[in-house]
């Protein structure tokens, strides 16, 4: 009797290919690979031993096939390319001397990069597979002591301040998809905030990915020094290719005393077709280590793309006083599978965290939802507050939630709310009853559910995760 | 403005309404009664074009257009509203924001301009009297955590936005107090008027006391059993639903025997 069925989701806008002389090395991953990898970006002697003791730890380890709530076949590291960068000139002095091609193809995602038409108010560093081919704003923010460039400069320009923390949250030895990026990671992006700045622009870094064979492995760093603020964004697309494509990222942000980072993702990667052909794999290590007191890290996610998505942005909380958050949207439509939450590990005293996780699974898609709290013996009067929410669309998709809680001291509390909901003929024949679309009534069911994550966003991608969402389900109930 | 032809719908392929006719002019105020399970909510459903009710037989005309062509969101911006019996929660979304979409789409369908938030909310401010309803209602989300009172008084609200020009208030009556009720069945009279048409879907003769009808029609087994002015709802107030129901039963059997 349902109505909630019949799922077609709008073309991906974002799938176009861009045609680009580009400087691929040979397929597969060797010590060679690594060392040909850090030789094409003359970096130091120290960053080749990171990559190296990394590489070597990587191979000692097996990729995590058991534990999350997720099938796909073998994935043959050999037949994969690990370093892709657009052929242009190595030093860009100006916009001027990207590469137009590059250009258009930012344009038309919607990220200008030339000065006239820059985003107001925000700074982007734009990826474009393995390199960072422009950084907008540069010299503003360098005026308020923000450093804001990709990685690869930031080893060449401030090799001190990478050396520091390069891989002080997500050791090499991490997990498997934190030791392979480690090896093999080609650019990203660096954020230095200094004592006491409240950074003027929202920072925002724009991955893409391009070629069909080539895996994108980027590295983010972010250091908010005592006192100061940062909210940085991130936003990816990848074109429609028949084979996926493996993204396997790690982001570290450290928050010292009395800082606070946002950092807030809409994430729309390729998802693959109806069946589940192509689109991105998503192994993704993303960690906040809130190191001083009084320090605070959010998290804000809005995942609707990939085809797999395993993805459990934490925070460390070891500073007295620190607050760690995740705000979570999960979106899987057809044959989308995702295995993702948080790790809240308490550290210091009286320490909060906070996870809000909203996983909507239509199709035949499978939205877990996997979270660790763990309240340290020391951690006293600490508290956390968890709530999951789920919502099935149509009777052929899946929702799980995997909580785990240690607590190991008595003065800490922890609270663990869940529901599962569907979109119910009621509700939607009410809202048709006033005269709004059933496509819109779905819309706007789905935007009250997420409002409480939504509300964390920045103003312009709030009103883009809304459209987005929008965009994704459209046409799914009928 | 509403013309019921013969009309026979099921639900779960079970037959509910088993041929109804029914006249509606601008102007009107019409009261459906009858005894638990004899159609009339089913009625109200079927012509607000609820999905789980299958229409088998007959037509409905409304102005003039085949009314059982339209999908429900279209039957609504063409002037069809329906107060529910029991009010739907949207989590999430304010009860301005939902206004205000469904009051747009009305404008956009008469072709004329949206109006901005800053514009509605002068709008629903106004409106917003009419049910003695405060500004909290605003911003608090669809239905979520309202008293049984609170919810109808909110689709009554709806009613003084969307000014439909068909309301059809499936047991508004129900589980409100004296209070409540008196508030509702003022705001139903404050917008009723020559050019719209009421039909009031009720087990009570109570709430007629409020909304005076031109005319009652008693359903029963999914047929309309009794029809007449105001002064037979209160004939049903002092006889009960039996005496119509006994006569039904027996016509009804009847009638198979004559097949």
């Amino acid at each position: 009797m349902s109505t909630a069925e019949n799922l077609v989701s709008q073309e991906y806008k974002y799938g176009f290919v861009t045609d680009i002389e580009s400087d691929t090395i040979p397929r597969g991953l060797s010590e060679d690979t690594v060392r040909l990898i850090a030789a094409k970006k003359n970096e130091p002697e120290w960053m080749l031993e990171f990559r190296l003791k990394a590489y070597r730890h990587w191979l000692t380890m097996t990729e995590p096939k058991h534990w999350p709530n997720l099938t796909y076949p073998e994935i043959n590291y050999q037949d994969m390319i690990y370093y892709s960068a657009p052929k242009q000139k190595a030093l860009k002095a100006s916009m001027d001397e990207v590469d137009p091609e590059l250009l258009k193809t930012f344009e038309k995602l919607g990220i200008p990069l030339t000065e006239q038409k820059q985003l107001a108010g925000v700074a982007v560093d734009a990826v474009f597979d393995s390199v960072s081919v422009a950084t907008t704003y540069k010299e503003k923010l360098k005026k308020h002591g923000v450093i804001f460039c990709s990685f690869s400069e930031a080893i060449r320009e401030y090799p001190d301040l990478i050396r520091k923390y390069l891989g002080s949250v997500v050791p090499t030895n991490d997990n498997f998809f934190a030791a392979l990026n480690s090896a093999v990671f080609s650019d990203g992006s660096f954020c230095f905030i200094p004592k006491g700045v409240r950074c003027p622009m929202e920072l925002s870094t724009y991955f893409r990915i391009n070629n069909s064979e080539s895996g994108q492995f980027e590295r983010t760093l972010i250091v908010a020094e005592e006192g100061s603020y940062v909210s940085y964004l991130e936003g990816c697309t990848a074109p429609k290719f028949d084979k996926n494509q493996l993204h396997a990222a790690v982001v570290e942000l450290i928050a010292l005393d009395d800082a606070q980072i946002k950092y807030s993702t809409v994430q729309n990667w390729y998802a693959g077709d109806e069946e589940g052909r192509g689109g991105i794999y998503n192994f993704v290590t993303k960690r906040g280590k809130c190191a001083g007191r009084n320090s605070k890290i959010s998290w804000t996610q809005v995942e609707t793309g990939s085809a797999i998505t395993w993805k459990y942005p934490s925070c460390i909380l070891l500073g007295d006083n620190s607050i760690g958050e995740f705000y979570s949207v999960a979106l899987t439509n057809h044959a989308q599978q995702a295995d993702t939450g948080t790790k809240m590990i308490h550290l210091g005293k009286n320490t909060r965290s906070t996870i809000i996780s909203k996983g909507i699974a239509a199709g035949k898609s499978n939205n877990s939802y996997r979270g660790l709290v763990k309240v340290m013996p020391k951690a006293e009067n600490s508290r956390n507050y968890t709530q999951c929410d789920s919502m099935l669309i149509g009777s052929n998709s899946g929702a799980n939630t995997f909580p785990y809680i240690e607590v190991m001291n008595n003065s800490s509390a922890v609270e663990h709310e869940a529901s599962t909901s569907k979109i119910s003929e009621e509700q939607l024949f009410y809202l048709q009853q006033r005269g709004i679309s059933q496509e819109d009534a779905v819309s706007l069911i789905i935007n009250g559910f997420c409002k409480d994550v939504f509300l964390q966003l920045p103003m312009e991608f709030a009103v883009e995760a809304q459209r987005l969402l929008g965009m994704k389900l459209e046409g799914s109930v009928g | 403005m509403l013309e019921v032809r013969d009309l026979h719908a099921s639900i779960n392929g079970s037959p509910i309404l088993k041929g109804i006719d029914l006249t509606i002019k601008k102007g009107e105020i019409h009261a459906i009664m009858g005894p638990n399970g004899s159609g009339k909510s089913t009625l109200a459903k079927v012509l607000a074009g609820h999905p789980a009710y299958e229409v088998t037989k007959g037509q409905v005309l409304y102005e003039g257009k085949n009314l059982l062509e339209m999908a429900p969101d279209e039957r609504a911006r063409e002037g069809v509203f329906m107060a529910f019996q029991y009010p739907i929660e949207v989590p999430g979304v304010s009860n301005a924001q939902f206004l205000r979409l469904a009051y747009n789409e009305k404008r956009k369908h008469l072709g004329e301009e949206e109006l901005d938030p800053l514009e509605f909310k002068d709008l629903l401010k106004e409106r917003a009297k009419i049910v003695e309803m405060d500004a909290s209602f605003m911003t608090r989300s669809v239905n979520e955590g309202f008293s049984g009172g609170e919810k109808k008084r909110n689709e009554i609200l709806q009613m003084a936005v969307l000014e439909p020009k068909l309301a059809i208030l499936d047991e508004t009556d129900s589980g409100l107090d004296i209070d409540a009720l008196r508030i509702v069945a003022g705001g139903v009279n404050h917008l009723h008027n020559s050019e719209n048409a009421v039909v009031l879907v009720t087990h009570y003769q109570r709430l007629l006391n409020y909304i005076v009808p031109h005319y009652v029609h008693v359903l029963a087994g999914g047929r309309i059993a009794r029809e007449g002015g105001k002064e037979l709802a209160l004939e049903l107030e002092e006889k009960g639903y039996d005496w119509i129901t006994s006569s039904v039963t027996g016509s009804g059997s009847s009638a198979v025997s004559v097949i």
